[in-house]
């Protein structure tokens, strides 16, 4: 931004009031991809919510009971089933890569393009464990005869919920992965330096795409601790 | 604020018209100090193949139009159906092809395509595509490429939805509503093939629109022109963007709600369904909730209806304003009730659903909810009202719809408060009186700010102007049939005929019902048939139209002031236009003209009284 008029804003809630009653931008210094993201992730916590609540009442008044979930969800380690294993290696795989992420994005800031890059990769390879680690217990379930519209631990629904909402959330974490590495492929190619124009939209390149995409990855996080708070320690 | 905060910062304001009070001690460049620009420039796309002109063309302008059309051509298939409905319900047994069957896919269809598909889209990505960048003096979207897929995805959703029509077992016959169980269920039309297009072409449309959405609220909060305040927005804006906000929230639910019942169908998940004897047959299905689906659906339900109205609000305050040359009365108001309104839709969903088997209390609160909202909404009717109390007005084809909207939209609110008490409601909900409703005040109300707009801004778009003679034959055909469509269909609710059915059979109230429906059906035809007057007034002002030329209408809004008429690609050539003021400033005191447009300078009217915005 070249106005040096942003640099002494008023701060704290004077500055918001000042900043909403002023002229051509609401929120002073954001880019429109920043705002765009965080009013798509808006969006998208709706969605999240009507889930997450359409679980809440469907796990509530079923007919059949809900299946034991400690049970249903632990891995056997030398005959010895252990709750809550898997999860929590995925949960501290995906929070670990929301952290590598986030360096991501200040090495981007600072044009430090090596660092930059290698971080998104890791939160890429991150989001791949994750996406595999899943992988893992879906087959797992699947081989214990659950399905989405059968459950031989209780009721159905745990099925159909279970499927469905890990399943959103994991196509969530695999179009982020796939972003990650096309990110990687543009940094390392320098073109967040050069400011080369986008495939598609013929736009120019910046930094500022590694913090947006960085938004959506914390998202995708912070959604995944609802889930699992809701999935596996209810 | 306190003192030593506004010294600090005036320069930072945009509020030229705060110093014209002491006019004697400034000089003229003071008066006109708008700050200084924060955004770059932004680059555009030029297109230069007939392809990326005007097929897959990112001006807004261009993508506005599209879906304008798009809108249209599917709505004109939701009146042709609305008329074989009509023709059912008036001369029962009359058209062979009409079964009971193909009626209920006519409902539903009819239904879906006008709420969802013919004004969502027409509103705000008709509508707000071509009026944002130019109204808020943005060169474009501020992401013209998402915005032309956004476009294309709408476009993919209906012809999804259009070919539901011709898969086996026909489209679905659910009603608009798509209720589980009976949706997915063998027995109702279309329970195959029919509702999975339905719910595929409904998913598109979201992921379609909300591309759409974040352009339009982006662009309007983030990409202003210089001196453009949102407290200086025309109503339009408001109400689109309010819109758009509500759509961004609203639409999740139904994404939620489709995927579920598709879930249901294809594998047989059981989130909405019961459990099921089905001809004596014990269905796979057991443990789910119906009501459910129900609240999904009217957490996004409700929310449309004013994702339908709001638009419409806005739009017809601008056109009021102008063709009354007055300000528009309490523009503020008039905001903080867009978003009032916009904001309480999300806390009134379950009055569609008093008769569903939900908790009493339940219908004890929303009613409450409800009836809340028609306070802004009546603040809005008395503001209109107000302005056009001893105003100057010009009774153009314009005006007239404004007048027919005020009218049928007070008419559709009255009988909508009827409808928000759980009491009245019980014996009148599936009713007639409810299709009177509806229409009224979110089918015959928006239609005619539609056509308002249409014979507003179609100068701006083609730089013609359309023909006054046949646009006031079209309105008085249009308002008075409409009304003769939906007002008897008031007591027709009262005695009790009940909606979606396809034929009355030998019920007691048959006889006194038969006569009017014939009516109705007559009425019906000749307002669809009258629509082709407008359609041709269009198609041949397109040639032989008068030549528009700049602001044909005197307004003062941005839109009109482009260097070229109809605006061209970056709207403003060479620089972005400067804001002073807000779009109201009409017939003000002092004044040389009627007029003071938005980028007229506080100095070139020093002896004006205007109003500090
Ligand atoms: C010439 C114009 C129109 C006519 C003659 C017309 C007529 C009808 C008829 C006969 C029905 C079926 C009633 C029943 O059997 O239950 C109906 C339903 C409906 N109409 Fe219209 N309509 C028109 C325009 C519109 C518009 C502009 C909208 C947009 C809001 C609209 C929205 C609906 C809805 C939502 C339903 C309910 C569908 C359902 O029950 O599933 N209609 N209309
Ligand atoms: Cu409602």
């Amino acid at each position: 931004m070249s106005d040096n008029s942003l640099n002494n804003l008023p701060g704290g809630f004077k500055g918001m009031s000042h900043d909403m009653g002023s002229d051509q931008t609401a929120f002073k210094g954001a880019q429109w991809g920043k705002v765009m993201m965080w009013i798509f992730l808006l969006s998208d916590t709706f969605i999240f919510s009507c889930f997450l609540i359409s679980y809440m009442k469907g796990r509530t008044s079923t007919v059949v009971d809900w299946p034991n979930t400690s049970e249903v969800f632990s891995l056997h380690v030398g005959g010895v089933p252990v709750p809550l294993l898997l999860i929590a290696i995925m949960t501290f795989v995906l929070i670990t890569s929301s952290g590598t992420m986030a360096l991501a994005v200040k090495y981007g800031y600072e044009r430090n393009r090596k660092m930059c890059g290698w971080l998104i990769l890791a939160t890429a390879i991150g989001g791949l464990t994750f996406v595999g680690m899943q992988v893992f217990e879906w087959s797992k379930l699947i081989h214990e005869g659950v399905r989405p519209w059968e459950n031989p631990f209780g009721a159905k629904q745990f099925g159909s919920f279970f499927f469905m909402i890990t399943g959103f959330h994991g196509t969530h974490v695999s179009i982020g992965v796939i972003f990650l590495f096309i990110y990687a492929r543009k940094v390392f190619r320098g073109d967040f330096d050069n400011a080369k124009r986008g495939f598609f939209t013929t736009m120019k390149s910046d930094y500022v795409a590694i913090e947006i995409l960085g938004l959506y990855w914390h998202f995708v996080d912070l959604v995944w601790v609802f889930i699992f708070a809701f999935f596996y320690l209810w | 604020m306190s003192d030593e905060y506004n010294q600090k910062n005036t320069p930072l304001e945009a509020q030229s018209s705060e110093t014209m009070t002491d006019i004697s001690g400034t000089t003229s460049k003071d008066i006109d100090y708008v700050r200084p620009a924060e955004l770059p420039e932004q680059d555009l796309y030029h297109g230069h193949s007939f392809i990326t002109k005007w097929v897959f063309c990112q001006d807004a302008k261009v993508i506005g139009v599209q879906y304008f059309l798009t809108a249209v051509f599917t709505g004109i298939v939701g009146l042709v159906l609305s008329w074989l409905m009509r023709l059912q319900l008036g001369y029962p047994d009359l058209v062979p092809f009409i079964t009971a069957e193909h009626y209920y896919q006519f409902v539903t269809m009819h239904g879906m395509i006008m709420v969802v598909y013919f004004l969502t889209a027409l509103f705000l990505g008709g509508f707000g595509n071509y009026l944002i960048p130019l109204m808020v003096g943005a060169r474009d979207m501020v992401f013209p490429y998402v915005n032309m897929v956004s476009f294309w995805m709408f476009f993919i959703a209906v012809c999804v939805l259009m070919a539901s029509f011709f898969v086996p077992g026909g489209p679905t016959g659910a009603g608009w509503t798509l209720y589980p169980p009976q949706a997915i269920l063998p027995g109702t039309p279309g329970s195959n093939m029919g509702i999975i297009l339905m719910l595929a072409s409904l998913s598109l449309f979201v992921i379609g629109f909300t591309m759409g959405g974040l352009n339009y609220i982006i662009t309007i909060l983030q990409a202003r022109t210089r001196g453009m305040t949102l407290m200086r927005m025309p109503l339009t804006i408001w109400g689109i963007f309010t819109a758009t906000a509500l759509a961004m929230l609203a639409f999740p639910a139904l994404l939620v709600s489709c995927i579920m019942m598709t879930l249901d169908k294809m594998l047989e998940t059981s989130f909405f369904m019961p459990a099921i004897i089905q001809a004596g047959e014990v269905l796979d299905y057991g443990g789910g909730s119906p009501v459910l689906f129900q609240h999904l659906f009217w957490f996004f339900g409700h929310p449309e209806v004013y994702i339908v109205a709001l638009p419409a609000f806005g739009i017809v305050s601008d056109l009021i304003s102008v063709h009354a040359r007055k300000n528009i009365f309490g523009y503020r108001m008039m905001v903080w009730a867009i978003v009032g309104i916009g904001g309480l839709s999300f806390f009134v969903w379950a009055h569609h659903m008093y008769v569903s088997g939900m908790n009493p209390w339940f219908g004890f609160f929303f009613a409450t909810t409800t009836l809340i909202i028609a306070v802004p909404t009546a603040l809005k009717v008395y503001n209109w009202i107000i302005t056009l109390f001893r105003a100057n007005i010009r009774m153009n084809t314009v005006m007239l719809f404004c007048l027919g909207f005020i009218v049928t939209f007070v008419n559709g609110g009255i009988t909508g408060i009827f409808l928000g008490n759980v009491a009245v409601d019980i014996p009148l909900s599936d009713t007639y009186f409810v299709i009177a409703h509806f229409h009224m005040v979110m089918g015959v109300a928006p239609l005619m700010v539609i056509m308002g707009a249409v014979y507003h801004w179609f100068p701006l778009v083609t730089g013609r102007m359309l023909s006054e003679k046949l646009g006031k034959w079209h309105f008085w055909f249009t308002f008075l049939g409409a009304y003769s469509i939906y007002f008897p269909m008031h007591y027709l609710g009262f005695i009790g005929v009940p909606r979606r059915y396809f034929e009355m059979y030998d019920s007691p109230y048959v006889a006194s019902a038969t006569g009017m429906n014939e009516f109705i059906t007559v009425a019906a035809l000749i307002v669809g048939f009258a629509q082709f007057i407008f359609i041709y007034n269009i198609v041949t002002s397109l040639s032989i139209g008068k030549p528009a030329g700049k602001n044909p209408w005197k307004a003062n809004s941005l839109e009109w002031l482009t260097p070229e008429v109809p605006p061209a690609h970056g709207n403003w050539g060479e620089k972005l236009p400067v804001i002073h003021r807000w779009p109201y400033d009409f017939n003000v005191p002092g004044a040389k003209e009627d007029y003071i447009t938005q980028t007229t300078p506080p100095s070139e009217v020093m002896s004006a009284e205007v109003e500090k915005t």
